[in-house]
């Protein structure tokens, strides 16, 4: 394990896709690295990318790594689709976008998919943010699903939040309906050539201005053409303000705070569920079913059982 | 949902302009809970392998229609044994004359699909290959 380790945080591509792997899979072996790696992260910056399919979140990245590879730094992306809730498998496109960073050594893109978890981010996600933290790459993007309300999940992981809108989706209303607004510190119109850009973008900055007054950050709404780069630049400079006043104003600390508690929480709820599985016998659970189908006893009450057997020891 | 994926990487080298195909069989292994990573047109080879590497694939399937699939099987084989990753699968399908099958076999090529296999056939393929 030792060697794995070794070799995925001096950069070997090979290494890191396995621990990724490992992590990913939640095996006992995968904590036990992102136990090993975890000294080593908190280096990074995070950036969540979220917005509805099709509003061009991943030609954005594409461009977005342009840019931060121009500069020097190192870029590590993780691309989230939707894994199928019947058959747990994925199509992940994402990637198409990104193709010519592909045999750059200071990019890192992997795909995965969100298998079952609510929020449209995997747990595992994080973890994998970890690892790529931990291997050294500087920025590390986070693209997700994008299917509205859950992206609030995304907000538990980024340091920065970039929501991705374009007009004639009818999404100012949705958006503000729905309280996407509250988790963007910056916001994206692009595909801003299009018609309704300039209007979009001036109801977001009036909500802003509503909505903000007295906050220590204002989020700034960047017009882009993410198809040919335009506005992207810009984009940059939004970011690298904003890691800035999360430095300056303590805020950056209050958010991992929030994220260190809740990683401790959903590792601790796997957990327990994962020793629940091993001792809890299927003919055992096979009796509760039938006695709370018979209306013998409540299903709350059998929580309160297997609990308690579990506090004491085991089934 | 903590276990073991089969995941495959389906890339189209070279000029091919048509992709529908490769489109078809990946839709398809994703319906039988595979995850798919769909790479798209006009990858080098050197593309499709540093891809195949970043997302641990099991397979890489390559789709060819316009003649060259010996070139490209060759030059990913090479590629994959070259960087230490030639535990990676690599299949092909599209536009193969039979005869030169063997001659793929013997570079490496675990199976060639022609036009028509139905997506069972390769899914079962796969979780064969995956197995040992």
């Amino acid at each position: 394990m030792k060697e794995l380790l070794d070799r995925a945080i001096s950069g070997d591509p090979i290494a890191i896709a396995r621990v990724i792997t490992l992590v990913e899979n939640g095996e006992e072996y995968g904590i036990r690295l992102l136990q090993d790696l975890y000294p080593l992260t908190g280096k990074a910056h995070y950036i969540g990318v979220t917005g509805a399919p099709g509003v061009g979140k991943s030609t954005l990245i594409d461009k977005l790594i342009w840019h931060l590879r121009s500069r020097g730094e190192k870029v590590g992306v993780v691309a989230v689709d939707p894994s199928s809730p019947f058959t747990g498998g994925a199509f992940l496109g994402d990637r198409l976008r990104m193709q010519r960073h592909a045999t750059d050594p200071g990019v890192f893109i992997r795909s995965m998919g969100s298998r079952g978890a609510l929020g449209g981010l995997a747990r595992a996600t994080a973890d994998v943010v970890k690892v790529l933290d931990a291997c050294g790459f500087n920025f590390v993007i986070v693209e997700t699903v994008g299917a509205g309300q859950n992206e609030v999940d995304i907000v538990k992981t980024a340091d920065t939040v970039i929501l991705v809108i374009v007009p004639g989706m009818g999404d100012e209303v949705q958006i503000i309906k729905a309280g996407i607004m509250e988790i963007g510190d910056i916001f994206v119109v692009n595909k801003s050539d299009k018609d309704g850009a300039q209007r979009l973008a001036k109801e977001l900055e009036a909500w802003i201005e509503f909505g903000y007054e007295g906050s220590g950050w204002i989020p700034p709404v960047v017009m882009t053409i993410a198809e040919d780069g335009t506005g992207v630049d810009r984009l940059v400079s939004e970011i690298d303000r904003h890691r800035a006043y999360l430095n300056d104003s303590g805020e950056l600390k209050r958010r991992r705070e929030k994220r260190v508690m809740e990683e401790i929480n959903v590792a601790l709820g796997e957990s327990i569920k994962r020793r629940i599985r091993d001792v809890l016998e299927d003919e055992v659970m096979q009796r509760y079913v039938s006695e709370v189908l018979e209306g013998r006893r409540d299903p709350y009450s059998v929580v309160e059982e297997i609990l308690g057997k579990l506090t004491k020891g085991g089934v | 949902m903590n276990e073991r994926k089969i995941r495959v990487l389906i890339a189209k080298p070279g000029l091919d302009g048509h992709d529908r195909g490769a489109k078809v069989v990946a839709r398809g292994l994703r319906d039988v809970g595979m995850e798919v990573i769909y790479t798209g047109l006009r990858q080098t080879p050197e593309q499709i392998v540093q891809s195949a590497i970043q997302e641990d694939v099991d397979v890489i399937g390559l789709s060819v229609l316009s003649g060259a699939h010996e070139y490209y099987c060759r030059r990913v084989l090479e590629l994959l044994r070259e960087k230490g990753a030639g535990h990676i699968v690599l299949v092909v399908g599209g536009v193969i004359p039979p005869e030169d099958i063997p001659r793929l076999k013997e570079m490496g090529v675990a199976q060639v699909f022609g036009p028509g296999t139905p997506i069972s056939e390769v899914a079962e393929f796969i979780r064969q290959v995956v197995k040992r």
